[in-house]
């Protein structure tokens, strides 16, 4: 792999949400850098923090209800210090966001080219016409056959996938160095899907920005990123580039997670699930293994007391040791 | 829409026919003829079957003429016409006075959400629907009006000036101005709870995030975005407010001496005046109707989701 320059640092980032005046950090201590010309995917199930990851990072949260403490360094700032204005210049311009939901995520009441305009206005110097340009030229890169017609459009007269892609415009109209995408194919449907990441890896290759994938889908992971961050409980608890992650995944939770997708040739006709539940954020315990409930089979010796990221190889990170001593509850007593 | 008038028509006519009375009640003197006023009755049709009088009724009511009142001896029309006016610049001045004060309060209160500003404007708006609209529109009519003199107490224009001369104009402006702000204070509760809680609802919107990602100033992301969006319920009553202003105030224009169409109402229906009360029964009845008309004609302009084909 080519060693490029790291576009974004987080050092551990702790992102709280207020409950009856305490903060509960729902990101707690996650450290992950983004390179140039990467896919970094970040994964884990509802609940695990990683949506709170992305838009910590450019902090579209309430001030009265959340707490982001840590550092998110971009260019020499730290953007978990920034005030709103300056944290303006970077939204849209900087960093672009691409949202789950294409339904909700559009203004209903605005047409599509002024909802793309609307950030040129404020981070371009161009005049009216060539915005106006610059909207039709984003939409034909998004892949929408009719740009002119579209821009005249409402929100509601565009399918699932062409208001993704509209989202997707809006995310890239300043050419922005890092693209963070929550779920951005979540709500579409399967070839929709494929579509849309094609879109993404395109963009990426045009304009080499970064892009942070965030998904609960390790199809996707699988299809488009350079390197995963696997999310559990506010914590990473793995990270290795792609080929590695799904040929060697060493973390229980991984193991589990890749051991649950079906598998359309298994005779093994029992989904397999992780047992337990993820703890809600008020409940979770913030000392030990947080995958140790779920996996009570494995001794509470194999865990660390407090565990720290191990490197196994290269650019390969497991969260606690437990993994050498992992598992799968049907497979008996028998240490792999 | 007619269905519902033809209906709303042949209620208003049966309730009237179990009123006691008939035309001729007001004009019988000891002196009259028994005779000559059975005549009447005949010739006017009060004998015909319910159906014919029905009929005849309801004609007439097509080609506006909803026959004379009792007490004015006027046709009702005129009369109605001519209170119609006077209660409409009242309600436009009044309506104006509320959406004045009602949009900004409901606006600051939903931006600055639990805060002192909030709570202060949450509790005038409870405050102010607990008041019922006699005790404050007494309680301003004796301060302002008597007591520091401010404003007339009573009519629509100072007799001393000509009409459509500007001093008129003023004059009735000035006569309008207590009872208008009366109004105006006291029903703003509606529309600031509903921009409010419309603009709470609208913050946590995915699309307001997408607008924030965007970088525009949070100034921009309220006025393009929230508030636009926040003015559809709002919106959505308009059509009944324009035509409720015909409907006047039965209490303000009670208190304040105000002939207008909430008087003229209050007073049919206490000298029995029922060809008054009939035509007025079924006009509020048909500017309702109007209204939601109107509402949902507005409601296709503004909101591009719906289109009336």
């Amino acid at each position: 792999m080519v060693i490029s320059e790291e576009l974004l640092t987080i050092r551990d980032l702790h992102t709280g949400y207020r409950i009856k005046d305490i903060y509960y950090d729902a990101v707690d201590g996650v450290s992950i850098s983004l390179k140039k010309n990467e896919i970094l995917a970040i994964v884990g199930e509802s609940g695990c923090g990683k949506s709170t990851l992305a838009t910590s990072i450019i902090g579209l949260h309430d001030h009265n209800k959340t707490r982001v403490r840590g550092g998110i360094y971009y260019k020499n700032s730290n953007l978990a210090s920034l005030d709103e204005e300056a944290l303006n210049n970077i939204r849209g311009e900087e960093i672009g966001m691409i949202f789950q939901d294409p339904l909700s995520a559009l203004n209903p009441l605005m047409r599509i080219g002024e909802q793309i305009e609307e950030s040129l206005i404020y981070h371009s110097k161009l005049s009216k016409e060539q915005r106006i340009q610059r909207v039709l030229n984003l939409l034909y890169q998004v892949g929408i056959p009719n740009p002119e017609r579209t821009a005249n459009q409402f929100p509601h007269q565009l399918s699932g996938g062409m208001r993704q892609r509209v989202i997707i415009a809006i995310a890239i109209s300043c050419k922005p160095n890092i693209i963070i995408a929550d779920e951005p194919t979540t709500a579409l449907d399967v070839t929709i899907q494929a579509q849309i990441l094609d879109l993404l890896s395109e963009l990426q290759m045009e304009t080499g920005a970064g892009i942070i994938l965030i998904t609960h889908d390790l199809g996707v992971v699988a299809e488009v990123a350079d390197r995963v961050a696997v999310m559990y409980a506010g914590q990473i608890i793995e990270e290795a580039p792609v080929e590695e992650l799904f040929s060697n995944p060493k973390h229980p939770y991984t193991r589990s997670l890749l051991n649950s997708i079906p598998q359309m040739n298994s005779e093994n006709e029992k989904l397999q699930v992780i047992q337990g539940l993820v703890p809600s954020l008020a409940k979770l315990p913030r000392t030990g293994c947080r995958f140790s409930p779920r996996i009570p089979w494995i001794p509470e010796s194999n865990h660390e007391a407090e565990p720290s990221l191990h490197e196994v190889s290269p650019g390969h990170f497991v969260r606690c040791t437990c993994f050498k001593y992992f598992h799968f509850e049907s497979e008996g007593g028998s240490l792999r | 829409m007619i269905p519902q008038l033809l209906i709303l028509s042949l209620l208003i006519f049966i309730m009237a026919k179990q009123m006691p009375g008939d035309p001729f009640t007001g004009l019988i003197t000891p002196e009259s003829d028994a005779n000559r006023i059975e005549e009447l009755r005949e010739e006017a049709g009060f004998y015909d079957p319910w159906y014919v009088q029905y009929a005849n009724w309801i004609i007439g009511v097509a080609q506006g003429d909803f026959g004379k009142s009792y007490t004015y001896k006027v046709p009702v029309a005129d009369l109605i016409g001519e209170r119609a006016m006077n209660t409409l610049w009242l309600s436009l001045l009044s309506v104006v006075l509320l959406y004045l004060i009602a949009i900004p309060l409901g606006v600051l209160a939903g931006r600055y959400q639990d805060t002192l500003v909030d709570k202060s404007i949450v509790l005038y708006s409870f405050v102010s629907y607990a008041i019922p609209t006699f005790v404050l529109g007494l309680i301003f009519l004796f301060l302002f009006g008597y007591q520091l003199g401010w404003f007339p107490t009573a009519g629509t224009v100072d007799i001393k000036y000509e009409e459509s001369t500007k001093a008129y104009i003023w004059s009735k402006i000035y006569h309008m101005l207590l009872p208008a702000i009366t109004y105006a204070v006291l029903g703003t509760t509606g529309v600031i709870q509903y921009l409010r809680s419309e603009i709470i609802d609208s913050k946590s919107m995915d699309y307001v995030r997408t607008a924030r990602s965007k970088g525009i100033p949070i100034r921009k992301v309220y006025s393009k975005h929230i508030f636009r969006n926040s003015l559809l319920p709002i919106a959505a009553f308009f059509g009944f407010t324009i035509t409720g202003l015909l409907g006047g105030s039965i209490f303000i224009e009670s208190i304040f001496g105000y002939p207008g169409m909430g008087q003229l109402f209050m007073q049919s229906i206490s000298s029995r005046d029922y060809s008054v009360i009939t035509a007025l029964v079924l006009l509020f009845g048909f500017l309702t109707l109007l209204g939601s008309l109107l509402s949902d004609i507005i409601m296709s302009i503004v909101d591009p989701r719906i289109r009336i084909d």
